[in-house]
């Protein structure tokens, strides 16, 4: 199970968690200037990234604060804890916009910027160190 | 025992070549669906100088880590038509591939347990019979004749209130179906090649024209992607997206016992399927973790609800033990429909999307996405799971509506 910290509440078990998948995709700007094709992007592409993953998380029956986590898809390892609506704390944080119609404008606080440039960011991520702790499964 | 003593080792099952420079295809993934996609490439379309790659060994992935439950009951046309040829297939595979990989037509039973249930699985045994999938509806009562175990009074949190029955499902024993299908593809002229990691693919143009491996590059006219969990590592590095998303599945055996279970269990809404493996041990499994993952373990919460559902279930599972707990990467669709056909990429074709439901397919699977390799465009039955359908709108939700507990 993980122990995930969260930012209001602190180290609380993965259980009271509920996982939102992929952060920083941001609600298209111009809905209606989309072709189909970019549609199927927002609605149905996500990054399936195998390492550092950058992913949204909501602590349902702590605080109900939705948060960013960026975590290791393969080791499960939690690299980082940082607010919606900040920009991914590390060196892969100049992916690119994902859904190619993402907002580059201003963050908001629900949909996170998604093309975030980390130079000169003066977010402060929380830091943690492996506070994962898988526990049953063998590989 | 000193070595000396021990018997001959038996002849195996399929040689491990080392890889030629090119081949007419290139499979990648050896698990079921790739081992599945070489047979039948190398049966009906004549291709025989093909290679299926596998980065480890050879069925060692979701084949060898799924709960081997096999049927056709599902809801919408186009599924119920790929899973009840894959079903057809595995009634006459044990006898084409000369291999007796136990397949056993003991039943699976859906329960349901809400009124939401009860008419989602009427009308799922309705749409069965129009499609000509075995299907019934069972009372309680019949439900306690057929596995006599089942707890059905209404003492516990969600009482059974009946259950779909398709009489012609049941269970295989997984890693004897992949050496079936291994060894005739061996048999036939196919290079499996163990060990054998896609690092890369060459491209011409939009055309791919070989495969880079840490055993070297490999030329080929056309590739074939079967790789589950990992199929969007290689889609990235071919140049393309899926719409998928990898998650861990864990499931868990008892110790062995003696036989107890005599058809395979599945509840969706309490969330667990069960049956008893031919050796005795009791298999279970649940639905995915929540999480994106590629670790091939998950969270022990996951594993403690399925067994407080096992238990309310099955009063005489208490006092079994957890043997043995594991976990695979199963690749998710947000229609639970699987993806086969074209990719952007010329020449580069893609089986994927499976989900949590992948082994029952495996013949189907198989066979449609030789016929779209060998021939360029799709088979009928999986030209409904294109990967434009995520454009069109033309979407197969199976999600609420197949009993989807796989």
């Amino acid at each position: 199970m993980l122990l995930i910290s969260c930012p209001n509440c602190g180290s609380r078990d993965e259980t009271e968690f509920h996982y939102g998948g992929q952060a920083h995709v941001a609600y298209p700007e111009n809905p209606n200037e989309l072709t189909d094709r970019e549609w199927a992007e927002y609605l149905f592409y996500r990054d399936n990234t195998k390492g550092a993953f950058a992913e949204r998380w909501l602590h349902s029956t702590g605080c109900r604060q939705w948060f960013n986590m960026l975590r290791d898809t393969v080791t499960y390892e939690i690299q980082a804890v940082y607010p919606m609506g900040s920009p991914r704390p590390d060196a892969a944080g100049k992916v690119t916009a994902d859904t190619g119609t993402a907002s580059t404008a201003a963050d908001s606080t629900t949909t996170g910027n998604a093309s975030p440039d980390i130079s000169g960011t003066s977010t402060s991520p929380t830091s943690i160190s492996s506070t994962t702790a898988p526990e049953g499964a063998t590989p | 025992m000193s070595a000396d003593l021990l018997p001959e080792h038996p002849d195996f099952l399929w040689r491990n070549p080392e890889p030629k420079s090119s081949y007419d295809a290139v499979v990648v993934g050896g698990g079921g669906h790739g081992l599945a996609t070489a047979y039948f490439l190398a049966k009906n379309h004549g291709m025989t100088n093909i290679a299926v790659l596998e980065k480890g060994w050879l069925a060692g992935g979701n084949m060898a880590r799924n709960t081997t439950i096999i049927r056709s009951n599902y809801l919408w046309d186009e599924s119920a038509a790929i899973y009840e040829h894959a079903l057809k297939l595995w009634e006459i595979l044990p006898e084409e591939l000369e291999y007796d990989f136990l397949f056993s037509q003991r039943g699976v039973m859906n329960l349901a347990h809400t009124l939401g249930d009860v008419r989602e699985s009427m009308r799922r045994v309705g749409a069965n019979k129009l499609n000509g999938v075995d299907a019934e509806w069972l009372d309680p009562k019949q439900v306690k004749e057929l596995c006599p175990i089942l707890n059905i009074s209404d003492n516990i949190r969600y009482p059974v209130m009946g259950a779909t029955y398709q009489p012609r499902a049941g269970i295989a024993k997984h890693d004897h179906v992949a050496w079936a299908f291994a060894r005739k593809c061996d048999e036939m002229g196919v290079d499996i090649i163990q060990n054998c990691e896609v690092t890369g693919f060459v491209k011409d143009g939009n055309r791919v024209v070989g495969v880079k491996t840490n055993r070297g590059t490999i030329n080929t006219e056309k590739v074939g992607l079967a790789a589950a969990g990992h199929s969007s590592v290689l889609a990235e590095m071919a140049g393309f997206r899926l719409p998928i998303q990898s998650h861990p599945l864990q499931a868990l055996v008892s110790e062995l016992h003696e036989p107890v279970h005599p058809t395979v269990v599945m509840s969706n809404h309490v969330h667990v399927y069960v049956s008893q493996a031919h050796k005795g041990e009791l298999v279970m499994g649940a639905g995915v973790d929540s999480y994106n993952g590629y670790g091939q373990r998950g969270s022990f919460h996951v594993i403690e609800h399925q067994m407080a559902a096992a238990v309310e279930l099955f009063p005489i599972f208490a006092r079994a033990h957890v043997l043995r707990t594991w976990g695979g990467i199963v690749d998710t669709t947000l229609d639970a429909s699987p993806i086969v056909g074209n990719t952007p990429v010329e020449n580069m074709f893609v089986n994927c999307g499976w989900g949590t439901g992948g082994f029952k397919a495996t013949p189907a699977a198989g066979m449609t996405f030789a016929h779209n390799i060998a021939t360029g465009s799709p088979h009928r039955l999986n030209q409904p799971f294109a990967l434009e359908r995520f454009e069109t709108g033309a979407l197969i939700d199976e999600h609420g509506a197949a009993a989807v507990a796989h």
